[in-house]
């Protein structure tokens, strides 16, 4: 009611919020962190352009990891299943989640992906984001860590065009090296973009065709496996929300 | 095109802030978008006015405040100018982001309360 006379009207009032658009998708995503966290998983989303070699990649972690690891993956593909067939054929257990016409994930896709899915046995868990550059960087998805696949054929100044993408990147895969004889691309210009927008820049050169560099990948996921907090596998996290589903917590 | 997916979780907040305190109309707001929080602005405003139709926003005017991306020593404090190594060349440490250099944030909503 109106302060001023009490005559019955509606006053306008300015209500401070001061909230991240996203804090429902943020939510979800801390949601995901702890049940990956709690059932020891290490979840890690991967991004790069269409065609960067994300899937290639995933294969040759598959050969390269020679069984150590049991290997899941979740792709996000607008309209086809052939990468998550493809890499089930290379023994990565796999997930398509269609998004239509969206550009990027969201944590509630990837929540609603576990479902039915043994996610729970695995020791890691790949995110494989829609092919692009802008869009998948800014939702959380409840991942341990970013890495970008960026292929030498794009071009060097890719870091400085997506900023976002690469800032929020933990690790950078330079990807299809073996190409480099063929090309006039130079690495070490990649190297030096990438040092201008990720504070704390991190990168390995590989090639899934040839395995190179692929140690320095998988060993970089043993370190990233040691260092995570191991959980009891218990429901060790708080559920501030109603979820009517069951997987398994 | 994430522009629309973001606006779509703006009205939904909306509505749940004007329902909460049983606003007959929301007026006004006001959202920050960082230079480097993945937003195309101009984008962003188009996407909010083909959207708000119908929703409790329809008449809602908003205001986009953009909020500059400063990088500074995590160490020192001293700046380092955009497009330059992130690293300061004095105390060798990663450089930090100024506030909201990378957020979109709803600040204020304008609401009409019985």
């Amino acid at each position: 009611m109106c302060t001023t006379c009490g005559c019955g009207d509606t006053s306008l009032v300015p209500v401070d919020v001061h909230e991240k658009i996203l804090a429902g998708n943020d939510r979800v995503a801390r949601h995901n962190r702890e049940h990956f966290a709690a059932a020891g998983v290490l979840a890690l989303n991967l991004m790069g352009s269409p065609g960067a070699g994300k899937t290639a990649l995933l294969e040759a972690t598959a050969r390269a990891s020679g069984g150590r690891w049991r290997l899941g993956a979740v792709s996000g593909d607008l309209a086809t299943d052939n990468d998550a067939r493809r890499l089930e054929k290379a023994g990565i257990p796999s997930r398509t989640i269609t998004t239509g016409q969206g550009c990027h994930l969201d944590a509630e896709l990837v929540h609603a992906s576990l479902h039915g899915f043994a996610w729970k046995d695995l020791d890691l868990f790949f995110i494989e984001n829609v092919g692009n550059l802008v869009c998948p960087a800014i939702y959380d998805l409840g991942q341990a860590a970013n890495v970008v696949a960026l292929s030498v054929t794009e071009g060097e100044d890719k870091p400085q065009k997506y900023p976002v993408m690469f800032k929020g990147a933990d690790l950078v895969l330079i990807t299809k090296c073996d190409l480099l004889p063929h090309l006039e691309a130079d690495v070490s210009k990649i190297l030096d973009g990438l040092r201008r927008v990720m504070p704390r820049p991190a990168s390995i050169q590989v090639s899934a065709r040839t395995g190179e560099g692929m140690d320095a990948w998988i060993g970089w996921l043993e370190a990233r496996r040691a260092g995570m907090a191991r959980g009891t596998g218990a429901a060790a996290h708080a559920h501030d929300h109603d979820h009517g589903h069951g997987h398994g917590h | 095109m994430h522009e629309y997916s973001l606006v779509q979780s703006l009205v939904t907040r909306v509505e749940a802030l004007a329902l909460a305190r049983k606003a007959t109309a929301v007026h006004r707001l006001v959202v920050s978008v960082g230079e480097l929080a993945g937003l195309d602005p101009e984008l962003f405003q188009t996407a909010y006015d083909t959207f708000r139709t119908g929703t409790i926003c329809e008449r809602a005017a908003m205001e986009l405040r953009r909020v500059p991306a400063r990088w500074a020593c995590s160490g020192c404090g001293r700046g380092i100018p955009k497009g330059e190594v992130l690293t300061c060349p004095d105390c060798g440490l990663p450089a930090r982001l100024s506030a909201g250099g990378d957020e979109i944030l709803l600040e204020t909503i304008e609401m009409e309360v019985p």
